[in-house]
């Protein structure tokens, strides 16, 4: 297992190594594109974790939670 | 040359034509009738059951948004000979391209509990129980991909989507009133008016036209087909067909239920068969049949989509058109996602619900980034060349892509927070 787990973190590292650089050219439409989607994640993430805060309030203000 | 000779000739070509295309047919008919998966029945169902006719137009509208979307998977699929995983990787990095395949994974196997979900509940209605029908589901999948050939694997998936036209004949069967379904359904309008629950009906039916796994699926089936430059237009055809073909099998839907089922809330495709059983008890079972084909169709499409990407970023041999023995890990892949998504609709009490709602939150992480890689991709001159994008590719593509993501993301809130369009 550990082996198995070794050689997986070296295959990973090899991928890694292979697409180090993006191979599309950083326009301006692109370099907007992509700070565009990581401002549209990030938000997504700040309203999952609203969702959960909300979860957790509602399920410890439950009788017996 | 006389007549009888012109016919001869008319004939042969046509028949050459059709037998050209059959050898093409195939990925975009697949992943476009897949489309109508389990989750993907029981919108229609409800859509059809909550406003009756009055949503066929827009689902008319849906034609051309799944051919632009599926249409470029098949010119990058065609041209760079990669599927859209190993894409995303060499054109924006390994960052992006980690995002993509293990969001990808996790949409991939949660939806693929949905199908596993529908399949249990539709055989069910049957008396099949659940573990039988998750045996036999795993079985069936596993002789239909260990066969070593790609060819035969579409076929197979071909005759799947055949069966999913069960809901014509059942459409028919229900005898609905022609003139109304074209007076109320082919002219645009708002039944009852513009509120958050039809703004939910809208953004659920377009949520379930364009999935993620479809991008990655649609483009690494072209690969695995051996699709070149030249087979583009029917590449193209073929994806048209596919998205008049999903459309259709849709409106028959609404239609069935929009008939026999009118203002009542449907929340399951099973329970609306239930519910048509009790009256008309042959279109309740051909619901049924087509919900377990339907589930069947996408649990097919959905295992392969993560396998294909899976191995083409970690560089394993990732054909059906090798035996098991050549790419052992592409097929153990393929079995432990389809495994492990079966065993959790076994657990007694598990948050299928849950699971349910939670696989359109975690779509909406994935589609607009894949479709903005797609793009941006089809943008990329130094590898389409002469299949670039054009003005109006772009100005199109770009409309229907924005037009998704604005929608689907409001679909992905709506579901985290349920009364927040009223």
């Amino acid at each position: 297992m550990p082996r198995s787990l070794r050689r997986l973190a070296r295959k990973v590292r090899e991928i890694n190594r292979r697409y180090r650089e993006p191979r599309i050219a950083m326009s301006g439409t692109v370099r907007v594109a992509l700070l565009a989607l990581r401002i549209y994640l990030l938000a997504l993430v700040v309203l999952m974790v609203v969702k959960f805060v909300l979860l957790l309030g509602a399920g410890s203000a439950a009788p017996g939670g | 040359m006389n007549p009888l000779a012109k016919l001869y000739y008319g004939l042969r070509k046509a028949t050459k034509v059709v037998q050209l295309y059959l050898l093409i047919a195939g990925p975009g008919i697949v992943v476009m009738v897949a489309d109508n998966d389990a989750g993907g029945i029981t919108t229609y169902a409800a859509t059809g059951a909550k406003y009756g006719y009055h949503l066929i137009w827009f689902l008319l509208l849906l034609i051309p948004v799944a051919y632009y979307v599926q249409e470029m998977t098949v010119r990058l699929g065609a041209v760079t000979k990669r599927g859209h995983a190993e894409a995303i990787f060499d054109g924006f990095g390994a960052f992006w391209g980690w995002f993509s395949l293990i969001d990808l994974m996790l949409v991939d196997w949660l939806t693929l509990v949905t199908e596993f979900i529908g399949m249990t509940a539709a055989l069910q209605i049957f008396g099949v129980p659940p573990w039988l029908t998750v045996v036999a589901v795993c079985t069936l999948l596993g002789i239909i991909v260990l066969n070593g050939r790609y060819w035969t694997w579409e076929k197979i998936a071909l005759l799947f989507c055949a069966a999913n036209l069960i809901y014509i004949p059942g459409a028919f069967m229900v005898k609905p009133d022609v003139s109304q379904i074209l007076g109320q359904g082919l002219i645009p309008n708002f039944a009852g008016g513009f509120d958050g629950q039809l703004f939910f009906f809208l953004m659920a039916n377009i949520g379930t036209t364009i999935a993620p796994w479809m991008l990655f699926f649609q483009q690494s089936a072209v690969v695995d087909k051996g699709m070149l430059e030249k087979d583009i237009p029917w590449g193209r055809f073929d994806t048209l067909l596919g998205s008049v073909l999903t459309v259709v099998v849709a409106i028959f839907i609404v239609i069935v239920t929009g008939t026999v089922l009118p203002g009542i809330d449907i929340d399951s495709a099973a329970q609306a068969a239930e519910e048509l059983k009790k009256s008309k008890h042959y279109v309740g079972a051909f619901l049924a049949i087509g919900l377990f084909d339907a589930g069947l169709l996408g649990a097919i499409c959905i295992s392969l989509a993560s396998s294909w990407a899976f191995g083409e970023i970690f560089g394993w041999a990732h054909s059906l058109n090798q035996k098991i023995r050549e790419a052992p890990w592409f097929y153990a892949s393929y079995f432990f996602t389809l495994v492990t998504a079966g065993l959790v609709v076994l657990i007694p009490g598990a948050p299928l619900v849950l699971i349910t709602l939670f696989v359109q939150v975690i779509a909406v992480t994935l589609l607009p980034a894949a479709l903005v890689f797609l793009i941006l991709l089809l943008n990329d001159r130094q590898a389409m060349g002469e299949y670039c994008n054009t003005l109006l590719q772009n100005a199109v593509g770009g409309a229907i892509v924005m037009g998704i993501v604005v929608l689907s993301t409001l679909y992905g809130i709506s579901v985290l927070f349920p009364t927040l369009y009223g």
